[in-house]
């Protein structure tokens, strides 16, 4: 193609779970001085594709050239020699060693261990692509987009010139997201081939040279960015034609549903993450909450859910039909989710809050309804119902309900803990992260699931990372910063560099009117 | 007045079977493998150690110092390697339970040693239900000529046998391994998180092998100092105690730090023993309530660590779970 020098190429690629084939003689080509963007729905096998060639499965069948040889990668060490680096989603570092000593972790050397001047080498890639890592800092300290910045010195450390990016920029604010980007292009224009994982199609325009798409394991197509559109990716990916709006229905009789006044809380260390937060939330109204990740989202949910003590202020609860008033501060998780207030939070590892992985899929939806239940026996009948009924609405991609959810690809299994969530029939719907990781066509059916409910007349708090998303999808905005409201703004009319400014600095700083 | 100096010589005595067992037992842990069969290991160590040196005492041939110390000492860390082996193939081969494995190693390793440590009592014929190996012991405990002329100071520093100081070398050692070296990090790693050791191009279950067997062939020693030099080469069943158990509370004790281990076994093994420096009447139960201070201040470390909430004096995060590259 055009004169470019092929760094790796994938023929006849396959590798089953089981009885589940991930890729199906797959072919991929990766290019010398080029971005290429690999975009699939989940379950897709992308990253099965990936970790192929990073080492981590080991191929059924098909034949890996690196430079023109065929290569055998048996093991991650393989990889390295090989020059190929991954960046896996869940950051592979320890937590207790620091940002140098994770770098080195298994590259031969001399025995004694001179971590000087390993940082003193660190701190000269740093420099070169513009990275601000200290080599001394001990990872656990660190927040996301410093974890990951290690986890790209690692690799280059190890001079990688194939650097794989899985879902790099699920974790990144905006303006962390277009450091990463420039980085990624110094790399790009020093010769070293890339590929990104993701979902969000507007960074595949903005920063990738070439598309490569992946269809239930099979090898779609690849064509310039430059030559398709967002609409053409997605039908590629999905099948068929697909929608990409997202509708936003004038809220319908709004009544005061949820009143947050003056909530302050404290994490168990004793440090505040919450401070003075006031604001309503309206039934038949999506209120979205903007910030960066750890601004206090996920203490205000779990504050409202019972689930977070609160050192001050109230939270005070409308019943819909009486209009009564009730205090929720103080109350029981459970009598908060009897009154119809339903938490979904889709936390970083996914499994680590509301769903047990060891458990099938009506088990796991047995878990919200086992108590009204009467009678020494538990009823398995009705969960097994609303697990099939889940998995048809949601289109989870799963062997069998008896499937343990640890089993299912990242997105099925959100897609079990969004939809039993909604199932429940709150008044008030609390979901955090509802989307994160997942592929466009179900991010796009959780947003029409939070629309339904909207319209039934649902208070839905919506905290989300993707701010294109918050600013199509919400009536309102909740800007949080550091704890505190830093605004809160109709969504209609807002922009994406606005609500990033207030997200970053108090009010939006000069900005402000 | 306390007898200081006939205390703290006794104080280490007791102490280095422990350190020798909690620096083998750290050195495993760093791997991710809570190795629960430490006693057993450490009383096959004993066993193999006292068959070899039975064998060769009853030989019959003029005893060479040099062959009556080797002779127990690789038959001891040929048992407690087997043992490592045992424990490796089942929990990282195999997968198995690392608790459930490691407590059925304690069964069987105490049931081992004493069904072997009875054969022997039969051939020797006596009445006294035990085996002495005194000439062995002999060389064990040989201690620097110059040692008894140089007063307090020779008999709290230089008294001891050469395996005392071999210990200390060895968990010292230990302790440089794991902070300062490029194997050393490696294996933390492999403790503290295999799938990101795994990625970074670690060989986790080498790594694994290779720790726990060495960790098992230093506690394996733990065993054999106890029969030679502190009982004077007398074997008798179940002698031992619960010196196995003692070890892996030192283990925590230390918070994973070989180094400290130097002097919190000998801590430890004060503690065991201050019940007989301490006049305490004729009731035997108040004894028995002085032989729980170790466990207590164990107790004691932990809550205070607890409640410190740091990040470094934690065990290692994968302890006592087995790791699968293609689990998902």
């Amino acid at each position: 193609m055009d004169g470019k020098t092929a760094a790796v190429q994938m023929r006849d690629i396959t590798k089953s779970f089981g009885s589940v084939k991930a890729n199906d003689k797959v072919w991929l080509d990766i290019y010398k001085g080029e971005i290429l963007a690999l975009l699939g729905e989940n379950g897709s096998g992308k990253t099965t594709l990936m970790n192929m060639l990073s080492g981590i499965y080991y191929p059924d069948e098909g034949q890996i050239y690196v430079d023109g040889r065929e290569v055998v990668i048996r093991s991650p060490k393989d990889a390295f020699d090989l020059g190929i680096g991954m960046i896996h989603q869940h950051f592979k570092l320890v937590d207790v060693l620091t940002a140098a000593e994770n770098i080195i972790l298994g590259l031969p050397g001399k025995g004694k261990l001179d971590i000087k001047s390993v940082a003193a080498k660190v701190r000269e890639i740093s420099e070169r692509y513009g990275f601000e890592v200290d080599p001394m800092q001990k990872v656990y300290d660190m927040s996301v987009s410093q974890k990951q910045t290690v986890e790209i010195v690692k690799v280059l450390y190890r001079g990688a010139d194939i650097l794989i990016l899985d879902e790099p920029t699920a974790v990144l604010t905006p303006q962390e997201t277009d450091k990463l980007f420039a980085v990624l292009r110094n790399m790009r224009d020093d010769g070293k081939a890339i590929v990104i994982i993701t979902h969000k199609l507007h960074e595949v325009e903005e920063l990738s040279d070439r598309v490569a798409i992946l269809r239930h394991g099979h090898f779609v197509g690849d064509m310039p960015t430059k030559k398709t559109n967002a609409g053409e990716m997605t039908n590629m990916m999905v099948g068929r034609p697909v929608v990409l709006n997202i509708d936003r229905p004038e809220p319908k009789n709004p009544q005061r549903r949820l009143e947050v006044k003056h909530l302050t809380v404290q994490d168990e260390d004793g440090v505040t993450k919450l401070d003075d937060v006031s604001f309503v939330a309206y039934s038949g109204e999506i209120l979205g909450v903007a910030g960066i990740s750890g601004s206090g989202q996920k203490e205000l949910l779990e504050s409202i859910a019972g689930l977070h003590r609160a050192e001050g202020g109230s939270i005070i609860y409308v019943d819909p039909e009486t209009g009564a008033e009730e205090e929720l501060i103080g109350k029981d998780p459970r009598d908060i989710s009897d009154m119809g207030v339903a938490l979904s939070f889709v936390p970083e590892d996914r499994l680590g809050m509301g769903l047990v992985g060891d458990m099938d899929l009506s088990d796991n939806m047995m878990l919200r309804s086992f108590r009204r239940g009467r009678g020494f026996f538990t009823d398995r009948k009705s969960p097994h119902k609303l697990a099939e009924r889940v998995v048809e609405e949601l289109d989870v991609n799963t062997p069998s309900i008896e499937t343990p959810v640890r089993r299912l690809s990242g997105g099925n299994v959100q897609k079990v803990l969004v939809g039993r969530e909604i199932s429940s029939a709150p008044t008030v719907l609390l979901t955090a992260y509802a989307v994160r990781g997942l592929d466009i066509n179900s991010s796009y059916t959780i947003y029409e699931l939070i629309n339904k409910q909207k319209a039934r007349g649902v208070a839905v708090v919506y905290v989300g990372e993707d701010l294109d998303v918050l600013l199509e999808l919400c009536d309102r905005i909740l800007v949080l910063c550091g704890g505190k409201v830093s605004g809160l703004i109709p969504g209609r009319g807002a922009t994406k560099r606005r609500v990033g400014l207030m997200m970053t600095k108090l009010g939006g700083g000069t900005e402000d009117e | 007045m306390f007898d200081f100096v006939a205390f703290i010589p006794r104080a280490v005595a007791q102490g280095v079977p422990l350190m020798l067992g909690s620096t083998g037992e750290t050195l495993t842990q760093k791997s991710g493998n809570l190795n629960l069969g430490l006693p057993g290991v450490m009383y096959v160590g004993a066993i193999c150690g006292v068959i070899g040196s039975f064998m060769y005492e009853t030989s019959g041939v003029v005893m060479n110092g040099f062959l009556a110390v080797a002779i127990p000492v690789i038959c001891s860390l040929f048992g407690s390697l087997l043992m490592g082996l045992l424990y490796c193939f089942l929990t990282v081969t195999l997968r198995a339970n690392q608790n459930v494995t490691g407590l059925a190693m304690t069964t069987f390793g105490v049931g081992f040693g004493n069904f072997f440590g009875g054969s022997l009592i039969r051939l020797t014929d006596t009445e006294v239900p035990s085996i002495s190996l005194s000439a062995t012991s002999a060389y064990f405990k040989a201690t620097l000529p110059f040692a008894d002329e140089l007063g307090w100071f020779g008999s709290i520093f230089l008294s001891y046998g050469a395996l005392t100081y071999i210990a200390i070398i060895i968990a010292l050692g230990c302790s440089y391994f794991l902070k300062r070296t490029r194997s050393g990090l490696n294996l933390r790693a492999v403790g503290e998180d295999p799938a990101t050791a795994d990625a970074a191009g670690i060989n986790v279950t080498s790594y694994k092998y290779k720790a726990t067997c060495i960790g098992c062939m230093i506690a394996g020693l733990g065993g054999l100092y106890y029969v030679m030099d502190y009982s004077s080469g007398i074997w008798s069943n179940d002698a031992f105690g619960d010196r196995g158990w003692l070890a892996i509370a030192l283990v925590i004790f230390t918070m994973w730090r070989p180094a400290v281990g130097v002097l919190a076994s000998f801590l430890f093994g004060g503690l065991y023993i201050l019940y007989l420096f301490i006049p305490s009447g004729t009731n035997l139960a108040v004894k028995e309530l002085y032989k729980m201070l170790p466990y207590l201040v164990t107790i004691a470390v932990l809550i205070i660590v607890s409640l410190k909430k740091s990040r470094e004096n934690q065990p290692p995060e994968h302890l006592g779970l087995s790791y699968f590259r293609e689990e998902r």
